[in-house]
């Protein structure tokens, strides 16, 4: 549970007198978890699903992780590149956390890479920027979730082969988690045999897609959208408006058709295939108590934010437990973390690459309507998706990072 | 220099140096060196908006821009420190002067609106330009330099380099006040017109200010750079524009003292402040207000004007 800050104050002066005094944590310390969330401005609705993720996921297990108690202390990032980094030296210089989870945001996570780094912070990310567990890897950041391009990978494999689409149009967030998301769609989708024939890239922040449904080519067999934020239920509203909706298929990526906004979208969203791997209609035990505890906490479906912090927990629980108790010693942490199998978490079957990026489940979920709302029905899973899809890894970090021009698209029509 | 006044530089240099031995943590240190950095930034935005009646809202352009030329001079070319930092604040410097000439055709609201768009264009430009800049990934440097054999990975060294120069900034600013040209950018602030009947060239003098302003802005983009070594858009952005602008208009334009304590008030809110109160952007809001409506010169020369009218 989050501690007050003033309370943690008082029991940091504790802690410090210990640091200053040279000795150990004493065997019956809290574990002191450091979480990096947004809670204000533009990222904040997904921020704060982070945290409520989090406080569930350790109200479930009791405030004990392996036996031991533990102390939440979350931070602002007010998604700031720099504020994200002086929060990262607040729980790490002052706080004297054990584990950092989060932050949000890609460039926040890359803010504070080289930190982690020199600080030696082992930090559980759920930031989906492509190259934190690629061409710079830490041995210090391990991501339970998922790289940008690992769902569009698969996604893009169920169109090609299962939906059998052969020319599409991609559309896409104008920044770096858009543009990973799209070019990872377009190499498996080509690699499969279709063709991408028009990209679109709307701004983050477009105060209205119908400029961009308009020029949506009316031959395509389907439309990719990789969209953050609210921004997927924007556009889908946009395309139904528009006359799109019904006529030409509408699939997703990671974050489009996210629990977060899925209610929103309404009867428009029924019937759309995303990927994802999480799915609030994913079925095992674990999933179930937590879904069941996010609606009667906060009335809310969780989605890929207030999930990720749940995975996260569960691999430091796991971590922890192969130690017996112990989180003293940071190197010993990390590697019990990075090297854990975990087969209960919230997403199913979780464990890590060598580069610290989660090999787990994908799944290709379709809305449909259950009980008077809108749920992602689990359609196809593909198990044990590893961030190199099937690729070799020597051969897939030899290429510049997933961008808005590479891969190049060779079928490009105007 | 008359006795009273080197008795107050005195204290300046005392108060800064006397922080890193106050302040118990590397963390807290690091936050002081935050506010110092930022404290440059609003000192150079207070020779516009202070001492020459400009309010430019593009102010983080020569906060961003020489900070994207010390990261892509030191990731993707390897130079040394040394060239890098000159490189950057002539690059800062440079952007300075060609942009002045631009936004100088206009003064008042339309001198704003050219120095936003100017500002926004740089944004975009960094945030498009993925080659040069990294897109919104941005570019992380892979380390603090070493200068003249003191290397700056610490919080104390760096913390001292940063209040050098922030002192230097200071004492260069005085000079200006106290100098001819400082007198004739206040007279084109005041007295634009009689300025001309005089036979001074108001668009020079302002120009002149613009580019002094871009090159101290420049200094804090080089310092702002190697404290987070990392650079985003976010450091081109209007947000970061209006937080400078903020500072200024907090501690009190067209004083010394004001653009320090404002940029340390904001940066203690938005750091410290901001790990106990969850609504802090609201606090920073109201305390804004407050000040503005109690003291609408500022916080420096508010406190000033209540402590002679307490003494009186």
């Amino acid at each position: 549970m989050a501690l007050s800050r003033r309370l943690l104050v008082q029991s940091g002066l504790g802690a410090a007198t210990v640091a200053l005094t040279g000795t150990v944590a004493r065997a019956d310390e809290p574990i002191r978890i450091g979480f990096l969330t947004v809670k204000t401005g533009p990222l904040a609705a997904g921020g704060i699903q982070m945290e409520q993720g989090m406080n569930l996921f350790l109200k479930l297990r009791g405030n004990k992780l392996a036996g031991r108690d533990v102390q939440l202390i979350v931070a602002d990032t007010a998604g700031s590149p720099a504020t994200t980094r002086t929060k990262a030296q607040e729980l790490v210089e002052r706080d004297k956390v054990h584990v950092l989870i989060g932050p949000l945001a890609a460039f926040e996570a890359l803010a504070i890479a080289d930190y982690v780094n020199t600080q030696k912070m082992p930090t559980l990310g759920v930031a989906a920027a492509d190259d934190t567990t690629q061409r710079s890897a830490s041995p210090w950041y391990a991501r339970a979730t998922a790289s940008a391009g690992q769902c569009a990978h698969a996604i893009a494999h169920y169109a090609a082969t299962e939906l059998k689409y052969k020319r599409m149009t991609i559309i896409g967030d104008d920044f770096a988690y858009g543009h990973e998301q799209n070019a990872a769609f377009l190499r498996v989708f080509e690699d499969n045999g279709g063709k991408v024939v028009q990209k679109l890239w709307p701004p983050l922040n477009a105060p209205d897609y119908g400029t961009y449904v308009s020029q949506i080519k009316n031959n395509v067999d389907a439309v990719f959208m990789s969209f953050a934020g609210s921004n997927g239920f924007r556009f889908t509203k946009a395309f139904f408006e528009y006359g799109l909706g019904g006529k030409i298929p509408l699939i997703g990526g990671m974050t489009a058709m996210d629990e977060a906004i899925l209610q929103q979208t309404g009867e428009d969203a029924v019937g759309i295939v995303s990927a994802n791997w999480y799915s609030a209609a994913y079925d095992n035990p674990a999933n179930k108590e937590f879904v069941a505890g996010m609606q009667r906490d906060y009335k809310i479906d969780p989605g890929y934010y207030a999930a990720g912090p749940a995975v996260a927990g569960a691999v430091l629980e796991a971590g922890m437990k192969a130690l017996g108790g112990r989180f003293d010693d940071r190197e010993a942490l990390m590697k019990a973390m990075r090297t854990a199998v975990i087969t209960d978490s919230v997403r199913g079957p979780v464990k890590f690459d060598d580069r610290g990026n989660a090999i787990g489940n994908i799944y290709i979920r379709k809305v449909e309507k259950k009980g008077g709302k809108n749920v992602n029905t689990v359609i196809k899973t593909y198990p044990d998706v590893s961030q190199f899809w099937t690729y070799a890894e020597a051969e897939f970090l030899a290429k510049p990072v997933y961008s808005r021009d590479y891969p190049p698209a060779k079928n490009l029509e105007n | 220099m008359t006795g009273r006044q080197l008795a107050a530089w005195a204290l300046v240099a005392l108060a800064l140096a006397v922080v890193p031995v106050l302040l118990p943590s590397a963390f807290y240190l690091g936050i002081a060196t935050h506010a110092l950095i930022f404290a440059i930034m609003a000192l150079s935005l207070n020779i516009l908006i202070g001492h020459g009646g400009m309010t430019s809202l593009g102010h983080a352009v020569y906060l961003g821009v020489p900070a994207y030329g010390v990261a892509v001079m030191t990731m993707q070319l390897g130079w040394s420190p040394v060239p890098t930092i000159l490189f950057a604040l002539a690059l800062g410097t440079a952007t300075a002067a060609l942009f002045g000439v631009l936004a100088l055709r206009a003064s008042g609201l339309g001198f704003l609106m050219i120095t936003l768009a100017l500002g926004q264009v740089m944004w975009g430009a960094a945030y498009r330009w993925v080659g040069l800049t990294g897109g919104d990934n941005g570019i992380r440097l892979s380390g603090r330099p070493t200068l003249f054999g003191i290397n700056l990975t610490d919080a104390v060294p760096f913390y001292i380099f940063v209040a050098l120069i922030l002192f230097m900034a200071l004492f260069c600013l005085w000079q200006l006040d106290r100098s001819a040209f400082g007198a004739c950018l206040r007279g084109t602030r005041d007295q634009p017109r009689r300025m001309r009947m005089l036979g001074h060239d108001v668009w020079r003098i302002r120009w002149t200010a613009f580019v002094l302003a871009g090159f101290w802005g420049s200094v804090s983009g080089v310092l702002y750079c190697y404290d987070y070594q990392y650079v985003s858009p976010a450091a081109l952005s209007l947000p970061q524009s209006a937080e400078a602008l903020l500072m200024v208009v907090l501690g009190g334009a067209g004083t010394l003292a004001g653009p320090v304590v404002g940029a340390i008030v904001i940066t203690a809110i938005k750091t410290i402040v901001s790990s106990y109160v969850d609504r802090w952007y609201t606090l920073l809001g109201l305390t804004f207000i407050i000040v503005v409506s109690v003291m609408p010169t500022g916080l420096v020369p508010g406190i000033a004007a209540w402590v002679k009218g307490r003494r009186a």
